[in-house]
């Protein structure tokens, strides 16, 4: 009786489980192993991924490291770290990425602030002004941005028309932190929004009460609480804008490289899928490693967030 | 793409309690800096969608210096047999991708949230990658795994990979909702002699309707937007929407682009308009 009651039981399991985990398993983590494995490939002599195993294609993107750590302030602050062509490359799109997603943040805090502390109706309304770009094609966006900032753009007629110097920016790296800020605002707004809404203002209060001062508080009671949303707004923005692709070509007219592009570039015009796949890898790793530590210094609650 | 799990996020928001107001008065100046940042802000997010929008009824070819007022770009996106068509794509694959995903996804929500199994934590990690892994790393392994078992790239490559990436955030948001399902109603229709099928049909699948139609929502959502890993799974005749203005885009600007731009936002407006009243519709 308890055995066929068990049977049962796992019978159901797997019925329900069997679905999603074949997709899961067989469109999602068997096509990354393939692309694992195709990076310690060769090229046969049509440019296809072909035996035998190699090591050359993680080689080529670490041989010419260099270090040399340089600061300028062109195209903003920018702290270089390596010389050689694809460590450079990574290094300037995880500094990118890290940039945008701290302005994206600074931006995005005041407005949630804002938000949620509005009366009901009006928070409904901004609300729903933040929905729209959320739920807005990220393409159709980017290109809105795009068209903008032309140089024959309404910017630039704008700027002529009132005797003024056009803008030169786009296809620029400022472009391209533009176009980042950009798209993900609306992705680090609503989960800082909805920790922020949760919030119970009376307990910075109690820590004013109870001797801390706005920053103490701050820091000890609100930022614990609104860890769920900042985390899940930091990932939301920092993900996509390492591996972008969209904004690289349409802001940065591909001459600003980050991973994303450069992987895609093998795929497409040089076709060089082992090199391609190590970088896909590395970035993955990146990501991967960047989402546990941030997860990490969150302590415990994001499960209920992202 | 990942961006998009926010609605999991969204999901339900806790009642607002009455707070005391004494603090607006002494922070008056940081209230005006917060204002005066959250207008700037929302003015950065619309003026280039609604300059696009503007432009998009203007007759001059190129340029952005104003001649008159026309539906002409409109007219020609709607005898464009290209547009149409790829249109139709982009809809097909969001209509197939999002039944198969909310099934599946349901499902797996379902088993999840009820039973306890062996390897359960390695599966909920395991759902969790989709969110976490950059949509063009998804778009190319897709591409090599495709290439590797011979499958020609078309509609049901686009399916297949939409279904992969809108199933976990239909997943999150079904299990959220299966964390809040009073279990006792379904103990109730058995006590009374329904026998399983019955009780699932006629109260869990009613109670989980509300779940089941926003998930839904997203996953349409999530599908007509993807261009990245549509850009990679997409055959010569199967471009979607997206993919066919980015080769648009980067063929030049053409006037008919800010016509489909600003149509594909209204669509959006429209659709978050019927999330929210759907959701609206559910906590009243």
């Amino acid at each position: 009786m308890i055995q066929a009651f068990r049977e049962r039981r796992s019978l159901r399991i797997a019925g329900l489980m069997f679905p999603g985990a074949f997709w899961l398993i067989v469109f999602f983590l068997i096509p990354l192993l393939i692309m694992a494995v195709i990076s310690f490939m060769s090229r046969d002599q049509f440019g296809f991924p072909a035996p035998p195993f190699t090591l050359e294609n993680y080689w080529d993107i670490v041989k010419d490291i260099r270090f040399n750590l340089s600061i300028s302030f062109e195209g903003g602050l920018n702290i270089r770290l390596f010389d050689g062509l694809y460590l450079e490359l990574f290094w300037r799109s995880i500094w990118l990425s890290l940039i945008s997603t701290i302005i994206t943040l600074l931006i995005a805090f005041p407005v949630a602030l804002f938000m949620s502390r509005l009366s009901r109706r009006y928070r409904n309304l901004a609300l729903f002004l933040v929905m729209i770009p959320f739920w807005t094609n990220f393409l159709v966006r980017t290109y809105a941005l795009q068209f903008m900032l032309r140089g024959n753009g309404p910017i630039n007629t704008l700027l002529r028309a009132l005797g003024l110097e056009p803008l030169d920016l786009l296809f620029t790296p400022t472009a391209v932190m533009i176009g980042l800020v950009y798209g993900n605002l609306p992705f680090m707004i609503l989960p800082l929004y909805t920790s922020l809404e949760k919030f119970d203002w009376t307990m910075i209060e109690a820590a004013n009460d109870l001797g801390a001062n706005m920053l103490r508080a701050f820091q000890r009671v609100m930022l614990p609480l609104i860890a769920p949303g900042l985390v899940a707004g930091s990932i939301l923005t920092f993900v996509p804008a390492i591996g972008s692709y969209i904004t690289v070509e349409l802001m940065g007219g591909g001459r600003t490289n980050m991973i994303g592009y450069a992987i895609a570039q093998q795929f497409s015009a040089s076709v060089n899928w082992p090199f391609g796949s190590a970088m896909s890898l590395l970035m993955m790793i990146i990501v991967t490693i960047a989402a546990v530590l941030y997860f990490r210094s969150g302590r415990g609650e994001q499960r209920a967030v992202l | 793409m990942a961006s998009d799990s926010t609605v999991v996020l969204l999901g339900e928001r806790s009642e607002i309690k009455p707070r005391p107001r004494r603090e607006t008065q002494r922070f008056s100046l940081s209230r005006f800096a917060l204002v005066t940042i959250t207008l700037f802000t929302f003015a950065f997010l619309y003026v280039p969608i609604v300059v696009l929008i503007v432009f998009s009824f203007n007759s001059a070819r190129t340029g952005a210096t104003w001649q008159s007022f026309t539906l002409q770009w409109y007219a020609r996106v709607f005898s464009n047999a290209r547009i149409l068509e790829a249109a139709a794509n982009s809809l097909i694959v969001a209509v197939l991708s999002t039944f198969g995903a909310v099934v599946i996804g349901t499902l797996m929500a379902m088993a999840m949230e009820r039973y306890r199994f062996r390897g359960k934590g390695a599966w909920d990690g395991l759902l969790y990658m989709p969110v976490i892994v950059p949509e063009i790393v998804m778009g190319i392994s897709l591409l090599i795994f495709f290439a590797a078992v011979n499958i020609s790239r078309g509609l049901l490559t686009l399916v297949i990979s939409h279904i992969a990436f809108c199933m976990p955030f239909v997943y999150l948001t079904m299990r959220a909702r299966l964390a809040d399902f009073d279990r006792s109603v379904e103990e109730a229709a058995q006590d009374l002699g329904a026998n399983e099928w019955v009780t699932f049909q006629r109260i869990t699948l009613p109670l989980l309707m509300p779940g089941i139609i926003s998930s839904a929502l997203l996953a349409f959502t999530l599908s007509l937007d993807d261009f990245v890993i549509s850009f990679f799974v997409t055959g010569v005749g199967s471009q979607t929407l997206p993919v066919y203005i980015w080769g648009q885009i980067r063929k030049g600007i053409t006037p008919e682009i800010n016509a489909i731009s600003a149509l594909m936002l209204v669509l959006s407006i429209i659709l978050v308009i019927i999330t929210q009243l759907i959701q609206r519709r559910q906590r009243a």
